[in-house]
């Protein structure tokens, strides 16, 4: 089975990509984006019952594959 | 003294902060392997620059995970001193040895150049050779500098006077224009409360001898005062 774990900045804090492709849309004439958010989405590849892990995925996306400071993640199960 | 170098795959700074301390002030230094789990009886430690595990996932997100972390971070809560630079700084802010996070330059460029920086704190082991108000020039070489840390951080920061190092220019002024990666307040280094480890995103050890503007020589002769005799 497949977790998927999508990462991104937090609210509040500046994307300098998302700001970059943003400014791009707009001069491009996009102008009804009104902002971009870039994150990245990570794949975990589970040969087990996922249900029996939530807890240690929980971990590992809090201690390794994120920074609290700075990111939120979601998980897709 | 002793001091340690800590080698992960992928530092490139590690030789010039080896040569700084070891060659330029003569401290006894040694090298310290990431796969190490023990330290030897160092009085500093440093972290040196460059692109720890290729800088995956975020910068410094996998050295905190490397076998010789957890000696560290047992090793600064004990009060040993520790040293950050440039990726070394973005390990220490991972790690939670200091508060906030480097991210991405707002240019989305690798800078490499000297800049002017304001020291704001010389009551420092690290700083003791520098006044208060002195500015300096020191060169950065980075993608991810941008230090981050929320209005709470930040007001915690200046009270308890952590800010070390800020960008400004050649008169000391911090303002927007003088910002190279657009750091929160213009931090370009910060130390604990405890006063025992610094992270600064700046070069020294490429400047610590006078061919190179010199100003990074004081940094480590300030340390090398602190423990004189030791």
């Amino acid at each position: 089975m497949k977790i998927k774990v999508e990462v991104r900045f937090k609210e509040g804090i500046l994307d300098p990509q998302g700001q970059t492709i943003l400014n791009t849309l707009n001069r491009k004439g996009y102008d009804f984006i009104s902002d971009v958010r870039v994150g990245k989405v990570i794949e975990l590849e589970i040969d087990d019952d996922i249900k029996k892990y939530d807890k240690k995925i929980e971990e590992i996306c809090h201690s390794i594959l994120t920074n609290p400071i700075i990111e939120d993640y979601k998980i897709i199960y | 003294m002793k001091a340690g170098v800590v080698v992960f795959p992928g530092s490139n700074c590690d030789h010039d902060c080896y040569y700084a301390l070891s060659n330029v002030v003569e401290i006894d230094t040694k090298y310290i392997w990431h796969k190490e789990s023990r330290l030897d009886d160092f009085d500093l430690v440093v972290l040196p620059g460059g692109f720890s595990y290729g800088d995956y996932l975020r910068s410094g997100a996998i050295a905190k995970h490397s076998p010789i972390m957890d000696a560290i971070v047992d090793f600064a809560n004990k009060g040993g001193h520790v040293l950050g630079i440039c990726n070394g700084f973005q390990v220490l802010t991972e790690v939670g040895l200091l508060p906030g996070a480097l991210i991405k330059n707002r240019g989305l460029k690798f800078i490499c150049k000297y800049v002017d920086l304001i020291v704001e704190n010389s009551r420092t082991v690290f700083t003791s050779y520098y006044n208060n108000g002195e500015i300096i020039s020191i060169p950065i070489a980075h993608m991810d500098g941008n230090y981050y840390i929320d209005d709470k951080g930040l007001s915690e920061l200046i009270e308890n006077e952590q800010i070390v190092f800020r960008y400004c220019d050649s008169k000391g002024e911090t303002n927007d224009v003088n910002n190279p990666n657009g750091s929160v307040y213009n931090i370009a280094g910060i130390i604990n409360k405890n006063g025992n480890v610094m992270g600064l995103m700046p070069h020294p050890e490429r400047c610590a001898e006078k061919i190179f503007g010199g100003d990074g020589f004081y940094l480590f002769e300030s340390i090398k005062n602190f423990f004189k005799g030791v």
